[in-house]
């Protein structure tokens, strides 16, 4: 119902699960000087640090083929407001934030609603590998290799009634830990929101990982939500609470700025902000704009969720 | 101060003005411009600009407080240095960010409202440049050439209103420019509103000629 056919990859294109998994052994055998020239010839600093790792994660057919974007690079240039407005300074101060232990709350329109520890989160759910394309709405991208499990199955467990037909998802609020948020620069916590059938969708993703480790605090740690269609702002790091709601929930940022944000925020090539044009985008690490694409590149997976739907009204 | 000394001090104070090219290049050759290095070369390069534009308004405040005249020997210095540095940042932006790409780049000019201050700020700027040596004051004549460099003024606060117009919300940086630059800006007023005051109604009319096109 919700994903018309998967996306054209060629077969050919696909690895072999058995070449998959012998590559995994191989590389769990390699020693670690040597195993950056068998990850894309990544150097060793762009290779994660010695963050604990995850449970075996599955490689996806959503996954895009697209040369990864560093590790160094997604650890830091990171928008969260949650401690700072410059992307370069998240990567030391959120250091400080306590990830373990940590519980995300569903309540809401669900008929079992629950609280679950991060650890039984990752552990009922099996992970895995998603290599997205990562479109901020500031006019760059990357392409992210998360792991997580689809929202899905967590939305399966909780038994949404009729009346969940929009999730809304919460941040911490913590200014100990957040220094950003002893500023009022955004309304605080940190709301963002799906439609029900967004939020269903096989792509969305709450992602725990990174790079096969656990999520570095910069990036959403513990536990953060993916939707690659999407700018990157609705993909709400460092969850405490998922609610089943009737209503649409006022997100964070059309709440600070109605005429520039929308609750949609599908990527979409047409629409302009006042700050930025989003026709191209650079993609970090090269030279030239590329051309953006809308729904990021999606649509055929999810265009058919908004057929009818005016995107420069519900933007 | 003594013309060798002043001579000596303008060398220093060019080479100095160098600097924070310098540090960006070097930054830059050792990669050190972290996942962006392009909008760290605009941001950077723009910065300058303002500083600079900002440090050759503060001239005259600073002469008329201290009584050191020779400052003025500085300005057109720091202003050209101005226009350096905004070359660079138009520069950076046309070839690193848009490599040409005329059809962005009227598209930014035309429709993000940041992009068309800055870029009229820029424009603005070029006269004041060409008219910089002191050949142009005399082919201008002094009281033209005044009138014409008045408009740093209109791109001062042009170049603030796009830095204050192009950062999300966070507008602490921009909001220090533009307080810098109504203290500058203030400074003349009330010496315009000062002298009109302390002089005499017989020498009103017919109105003197500014003495100064600071």
């Amino acid at each position: 119902m919700l994903i018309s056919k998967p996306p054209d990859i060629p077969p050919s294109e696909i690895t072999d699960e058995a070449v998959y998994n012998g590559r995994r052994r191989f590389l769990a055998a390699a020693s670690a000087a040597t195993a950056g020239l068998f990850l894309n010839r990544v150097s060793a600093a762009d290779l994660p640090p010695d963050l604990p790792g995850l449970p075996p994660a599955r490689p996806s057919p959503f996954s895009t083929h697209e040369r990864k974007t560093p590790y160094r690079d997604i650890t830091n240039y990171n928008n969260f407001y949650e401690f700072a407005t410059d992307k370069y300074s998240p990567a030391t101060l959120a250091a400080s934030l306590t990830t373990r232990p940590w519980t995300v709350t569903v309540d809401g329109a669900v008929r079992r609603p629950g609280t679950y520890g991060i650890e039984e989160l990752i552990r009922m759910n099996p992970l895995e590998d998603r290599i997205y394309r990562h479109r901020c709405v500031e006019g760059w991208s990357m392409v992210i290799p998360w792991v997580g499990f689809p929202l899905n199955r967590l939305i399966r467990q909780v038994e949404p009634t009729g009346n969940a037909r929009f999730v809304k998802f919460v941040t911490l609020y913590d200014p100990r830990e957040m220094p950003g948020q002893r500023s009022d620069i955004l309304h605080w916590p940190y709301v963002e929101g799906l439609r029900i059938d967004e939020a269903m969708h096989p792509l969305t993703i709450l992602a725990v990982g990174l790079y096969g480790r656990v999520l570095p605090n910069q990036d959403g740690a513990p536990v953060r939500l993916v939707v690659p269609w999407k700018y990157g702002f609705k993909s709400i790091k460092s969850i405490v609470r998922i609610s089943f709601v009737e209503k649409q929930p006022l997100t964070t940022w059309v709440r600070a700025v109605p005429s520039e944000y929308g609750f949609y925020s599908n990527v979409n090539p047409r629409d302009d902000h006042t700050l930025w044009s989003q026709a191209r985008e650079r993609r970090i690490g090269d030279f030239f704009k590329r051309p953006t694409l809308l729904f990021n590149g999606y649509g055929e997976q999810v265009a058919q969720m908004y057929r009818g739907m005016d995107l420069d009204k519900y933007f | 101060m003594v013309p060798v000394r002043i001579l000596w001090l303008k060398r220093v104070v060019f080479a100095a003005c160098l600097v924070p090219l310098v540090v960006l290049a070097l930054e830059g050759w050792r990669r050190g411009l972290g996942a962006n290095p392009i909008a760290a070369i605009e941001h950077s390069t723009g910065r300058w600009a303002l500083v600079f534009l900002l440090v050759t308004l503060s001239v005259t405040p600073l002469r008329r407080l201290t009584g050191w005249y020779w400052l003025l020997r500085f300005r057109r210095m720091f202003g050209l240095y101005s226009f350096f540095y905004t070359g660079l940042h138009v520069l950076s932006y046309v070839i690193l960010d848009q490599f040409f790409d005329w059809t962005a780049i009227f598209h930014d000019i035309s429709r993000l409202p940041f992009m068309t201050v800055g870029f009229a700020s820029f424009v603005l700027l070029i006269p004041l440049a060409l008219t910089a040596t002191n050949g142009m004051v005399r082919r201008l004549g002094a009281k033209r050439w005044q009138a014409l460099h008045r408009l740093v003024y209109v791109i001062a606060i042009g170049g603030v209103l796009h830095y204050l117009w192009l950062v999300k919300l966070n507008t602490t940086d921009p909001d220090i420019y533009a307080a810098i630059l109504a203290v500058l800006l203030g400074f003349r007023i009330v010496m315009v509103i000062g002298r009109r005051i302390r002089r005499p109604m017989t020498e009103r009319l017919p109105r003197l000629p500014a003495d100064g096109a600071e």
